[in-house]
This record gives structure tokens, sequence and C-alpha cells, in this order.
């Protein structure tokens, strides 16, 4: 095996990213050297990292590698808790959105987040997309009938909940909950959104419907998901970041990386050789 | 290569790599055995290579059960899949070698009840213990993980096609020269053909040695030595 290619200083840029395949591709978000605290504690070490404009990307890598750290610094999560902070670059369109100054409330509909638990609100169905929606628009009754439908159509449960719109969103089983989390998100039309963990919780077919979901999702969207399940990643994504004590190991089209990857921490991971 | 946090893949994986070994063990005795039958014109020896060849095809219905099991119960990923999926083709490989030596040896009983020219029969000889050696190699290469000497047998196979080639031109000689020769020549001729194809299986297996290890194949062409065999036209 190459062992000219397993020691890369983390901050070089060039670091293991993708030989292949990105050219011409727009990027959505453009992460630079990106850093990120816990107080004193170092949680990601100079990430250099491009999300492609309606591609799927998966970060994975062992608990505690920084990948839910920086999937939660793309909407700036990590704002809601204090001593926490990042530095670097984080670009968005153009936009550094970790400036200070940023609408964080408009930055988290724009790059919309699905969590590992469905957190469907105590509310109704039609509420629980309608909700989101009124924070940002005040929309007349039919135009908020479609928008709501056309939600629940694009997260693949208009079909097994049009006739009970009125019921709770607690009512549906744990993979219908999580396509109504979906259908919060879309509702308020976000160009990137964030899956972490999304199908943790969920049964093999639930599962399997989401993965579907998301294939289909990242015509309009920019997707980026983390997950702990290798093998949901392989299916779902079309770039995957290997990730290790806060460093960007490997970076590489899912099928180069899958079947030839170029780092030995990425090989002794994927195989399940770590540890 | 560090092991698997699960024990059972690593074993699952060194079964796999015994059964080939196994079977490599197996092909290159029956291939020395079909070698010897023709050369010593050992009728008995001949029948034990052909009925041996049961036990390859079974190593070879084991390798691909081990395969389907493995891919089915382990999901391997990078280089363990490609260490899967090289299995079955490598044992397709040996599987077709063994074939090929029972056909000589089938071919070598047949001849010992005419009298094939001598110098053809160790003409057939000296082709045989080049393939013979290539395959030595190559097991061992895939034994020792040795992707520098998978590429040494990868190139030799120039060697055989040229040694084949010009085994060929003679046999047509001794046919013209003298017809009453046609029917043992004409064994010779495809026991000739039947190690080269041989030969041929072996580079597949160094090209696998190389592509379990790299995730590549060897990137030149491959040598190939008979293309003058067509031109050959006796007139």
């Amino acid at each position: 095996m190459d062992t000219a290619t397993q020691t890369a200083p983390a901050t070089n840029p060039m670091v293991r990213h993708a030989a292949i395949g990105t050219e011409g591709l727009p990027e959505k978000v453009t992460i630079r050297n990106l850093e990120f605290f816990y107080g004193e504690s170092r949680a990601l070490k100079g990430i250099t990292l491009s999300l492609y404009a309606n591609k799927t990307t998966a970060f994975i890598g062992p608990s505690g590698c920084g990948k839910s750290t920086l999937l939660r610094i793309l909407n700036r999560m990590y704002d809601l808790y204090p001593g926490q902070r990042a530095t670097g670059d984080v670009m968005f369109d153009g936009d550094n959105l970790l400036a200070p100054g940023v609408d964080i409330n408009l930055l988290r509909a724009r790059i919309g987040m699905v969590f590992q638990k469905p957190t469907p609100f105590p509310m109704s169905i039609y509420e629980n997309v309608a909700f989101g929606i009124r924070l940002y628009e005040k929309l007349p009754r039919a135009e908020m009938d479609a928008r709501v439908e056309q939600s629940l159509r694009r997260a693949a449960l208009w079909d097994e909940v049009k006739d009970k719109l009125g019921a709770s969103g607690l009512s549906l089983s744990g993979g219908q909950q999580q396509r109504l989390c979906i259908a919060r998100t879309v509702a308020v039309k976000p160009e990137v959104i964030l899956f972490d963990e999304p199908c943790s919780a969920l049964d093999p077919i639930s599962t399997a419907k989401i993965e579907e979901l998301i294939d289909e999702m990242k015509k309009d969207y920019t997707i980026v998901i983390v997950t702990h399940n290798m093998q949901q990643a392989a299916r779902v994504s079309d770039f995957t970041a290997f990730m290790y004590l806060g460093e960007l190991i490997e970076f590489d089209a899912t099928a180069n990386l899958f079947t030839t990857p170029k780092d030995k921490r990425t090989q002794a991971y994927i195989t399940g050789r770590f540890g | 290569m560090s092991d698997h946090i699960l024990k059972r893949f690593d074993e699952d994986l060194e079964k796999l790599n015994a059964t080939i070994n196994e079977m490599g063990g197996l092909t290159e005795s029956q291939f020395a055995k079909a070698l010897d039958a023709v050369r010593e014109r050992d009728t008995a020896l001949a029948e034990q290579v052909i009925a041996t060849d049961a036990r390859v095809d079974e190593l070879d219905a084991q390798v691909q059960q081990q395969t389907v099991q493995l891919l089915a119960l382990r999901q391997p990923m990078a280089n363990d899949l490609r260490v899967v999926l090289s299995s079955i083709k490598i044992a397709a490989a040996l599987e077709r070698i063994a074939d090929y030596a029972k056909n000589t040896a089938k071919r070598g009983i047949v001849l010992t009840g005419g009298s094939p020219p001598p110098s053809a029969v160790a003409g057939i000889d000296r082709l045989g213990r080049l393939v013979r050696n290539a395959l030595k190699d190559v097991l061992d290469a895939f034994a020792d993980d040795n992707v520098e000497k998978a590429h040494d047998v990868w190139q030799r196979d120039e060697e055989i096609d040229q040694v084949y080639t010009g085994l060929f031109r003679e046999l047509l000689t001794y046919m013209m020269e003298d017809p009453r020769t046609i029917t043992a020549c004409t064994h010779l001729l495809f026991m000739a053909k039947n190690i080269e194809r041989a030969g041929d299986h072996i580079t597949n297996i160094a090209e696998l040695v190389s592509f379990r290890q790299t995730g590549k194949t060897f990137a030149e062409a491959r040598p190939k030595g008979s293309g003058a065999l067509y031109t050959t036209g006796a007139t």
C-alpha cells in the first residue's frame, strides 16, 4: 500500500480531495480552513471542503470525529450554546455565513435541518408544515393549502396523510414523523438540507423510503447527510467525506471512496478494521 | 493490514484464501502430472489426473459459495470487496487451467497408442514447463500478495506465446512431410493450444493479484506474441 498518501498535514487545502468528478460542478457551500472550538478544545482542524449544488454529500467517521459538529456549523446551530466558536470561512453563495450580522433565522430557512429523532410539534399534521411558513410569509388560505400539499408531496407523505391533515403529527409512525419533519423543512423553500442521522431511529422499510426521498430531493436541493451507517452513505451520496479526530482525512466521489480509498485510515474505517 | 473488529470476518476471509490456496496447489500438481504423463507415456498417471479433476471443480464450487456468503453477510468494502470479487475470478481461472491439464492427460492416453515425433513431444514438454513455472510463480505471488512478482509472471506470457507459435509451425511441418503423423500431431497441436490457454489464464490471475492490492490491473497492453499464427498459411 502506498504509505506516502497517508500523512498529509490537515491544513493543506488540497488534502485528499476528489481527483476526478468535481470539475465544472457549481459549489453551493465552500468551507475553507474551518476550525471549531468547544471552549478550549479544538473539535475541527483546518477543514477545507466543497459541497456541490444538487449533489448529496455524506460525512462519515467514528464517533467524535467532528462530522456532526461540521454539520451544525452549516446552519449556525452552535450559536445556541455559549463558549462555542468557529473560525475560517464557510461561503454560501458567495457570503461567509460565519460573519457577524448574518440573519440566523433566514439562514436556517435557507439551510434546513432534519434531526436524528423525528421531532413533530404537538399539533396537527397541517399545522406542523404551515407553522414554519408563517414565520417567514403571510399566505392566503388557498396558497397555504397548496404549499402544505406540495411540501407533503415532496416528502412522499401526501398520499398517506391527505385524509387526516387535522390529526396530530404525533399520531404518525416513526418513519412518517420523519417525513413530516422533512416536509416541514422543505416548506420554507430551503436551498440546502442537512440530515443528521435521519434514519437511525427508523426501521429498514422507513429507512429505504427516506433514502429514496433523499435521492429525489437532490434535484431541487443540495443535500448533506451525516450517518453512522456506511452502507447508507454509499447508497445515497454522490460525494463522501471521511473525518477522523476533527480532521478531514479524505474526500472523494462516493464510488471511489468505497472501492479504492487512498488513505489507510479511510480504508481501515470503511472495511471495519478501526480501533 | 490490521484485523477486523469483527473476528469472524477475518476468519471468513482466511477460509476463502485457504480454499483458493488449496485449489492452486492441486491445480499445480494436476498440471505437472499431466505433463509427466505425456512425457513418460504413463497411462495410469494420466487417468489419475482425469479422476482428480472433480476435486478441483468441488473447490471451485466452495469458493463460489464462500464468496456469496461473504457478500451477503459481511458486506465487504474497498480492499475486502476486491479480495472477495477477485477470488471468484481466480478460482474460475484455476478451474479452467485444471481442465486444460485434464484434456492434456486425455490426449496423452490416446498418444500412447501411436508414434508421435519425439522432438514434438519434447516441444510440448518445454512449453509445459514454462507454463508450469508461471503457474507456480503466480500462486506464490497470490499467497504473498506480491504485485511485482505477479507483474513478472504477466510479462512472461509473451515468451509462452512465442514458444507455442514455434511448436505450431513445427507440427505443421511434420504433418506436411509425413501425413501418417497427422493424427498424433493433431493431438499434440490441441495439447499445445491447451497449455498456451492455461498460460493466458495465469496472466489473468497475475492481473487479479494486482487488482486485489491496488484496485488496478497492469496498465500496459497485455503481451501478445502469437499474432503471426494466422499468417502461416501452408502452401
